[in-house]
């Protein structure tokens, strides 16, 4: 039997676990951002507002793949969209209200939510989400800082091999998704032909944008 | 790319990006809570993230760009994935194999 102070500080735990493990993928990020052209003040102010890791790798990705600012963009945000359904999920657990929604807003990741949801009491899942949010917030901005700061010093990014880790990044994002079934399969196989296909056809950052069409095989068929 | 035009990307990504997690607290969940938008927004991740993942594996702007370190590297990085490895081992295995292959000649 454990009390509930024991499961309070297990969860804490748990929490700053995680934040100190997606904080190292920071460092990618920050290297990754500064080689597509970015400054360090502007890589560290996309993680400190924008904070949401899929969405920032795929903006400095379309840039540095010499896309147009609004492929950027529209990747970024298709891509952070999926947040909004973390917060319709979250907003009756948190009932945050007034400023402390403005800061729960911002907190609303995968890692949190996912902390949040899988608690099985509410103040637990309260408490999970907040110090999930602390430690990704603190270690994803210092790591940020750390990888812009130190890719300038480091020389060609291609050297430590960063060109390998930014897709294996998006790799290790998309795997987690990959084990919700078929379905899940089918329109990442075809999110990744179509980009394929599109590569030398159309304009750097389009491919990404199109594989959305790839949706439309995970509508479900109904017989008439 | 211009400066100016990077400080439209950042101000545009951090608050597009803030603005999708806000609506979520804000709009009534009737608004958001269909299963064709659910199944929408959660299927959205899966093809974004693959096509990234190919684009930045195989391209260079327009052109495809086929580098064996970089290959070699990611394939590293994936094993990690399949083996469920955090994300420190995956990153660190995909770039110290790259970075190697690309000393040795």
């Amino acid at each position: 039997m454990t009390s509930p102070s024991d499961q309070h500080r297990t969860v804490v735990r748990d929490s700053l676990a995680v934040g100190i493990a997606v904080g190292a993928y920071g460092f990618a990020f920050g290297a990754a951002s500064v080689a597509a052209g970015l400054s360090v003040l502007q890589t560290c102010l996309l993680s400190l507002l924008a904070f949401t890791g899929g969405s920032q790798f795929a903006v400095v990705g379309v840039i540095a793949g010499g896309g147009s600012v609004a492929a950027a963009l529209g990747s970024g945000w298709l891509l952070g969209s999926r947040n909004a359904l973390y917060a319709m999920r979250l907003a009756p657990l948190l009932r945050p209200r007034r400023g402390r929604r403005l800061l729960a807003a911002l907190g609303t990741i995968d890692e949190s939510t996912a902390m949040a949801v899988a608690q099985r009491e509410e103040p637990l899942g309260r408490t999970a989400f907040w110090w999930t949010f602390a430690g990704v917030f603190v270690f994803w901005n210092l790591f940020t800082f750390v990888g812009a700061a130190g890719a300038g010093a480091l020389g060609d990014p291609r050297r430590f091999g960063l060109d390998a880790v930014v897709p294996a990044a998006f790799l290790a994002l998309l795997a987690p998704r990959l084990r919700d079934g078929r379905v899940a399969w089918r329109v990442g196989a075809a999110g990744a032909l179509i980009a394929v296909i599109l590569i030398p056809l159309t304009p750097p950052g389009v491919p990404v944008l199109a594989s959305t069409a790839a949706l439309l095989l995970g509508t479900e068929r109904r017989p008439p | 790319m211009s400066d100016g035009s990077l400080w439209v990307l950042v101000a545009g990504t951090c608050a597009g990006c803030y603005l999708l997690k806000i609506i979520g607290y804000v709009l009534p969940p009737r608004v958001l809570d269909r299963p064709a938008v659910r199944r929408a927004v959660s299927l959205l991740p899966v093809a974004l993230l693959a096509a990234l993942v190919v684009v930045e594996l195989l391209a260079a702007g327009s052109s495809y760009d086929i580098d064996a370190a970089r290959i070699a590297g990611f394939a590293a990085g994936a094993v990690a994935v399949w083996r469920r490895a955090p994300f420190l081992v995956v990153i660190v295995l995909a770039a110290v194999v790259a970075a190697a292959l690309r000393v040795v000649p």
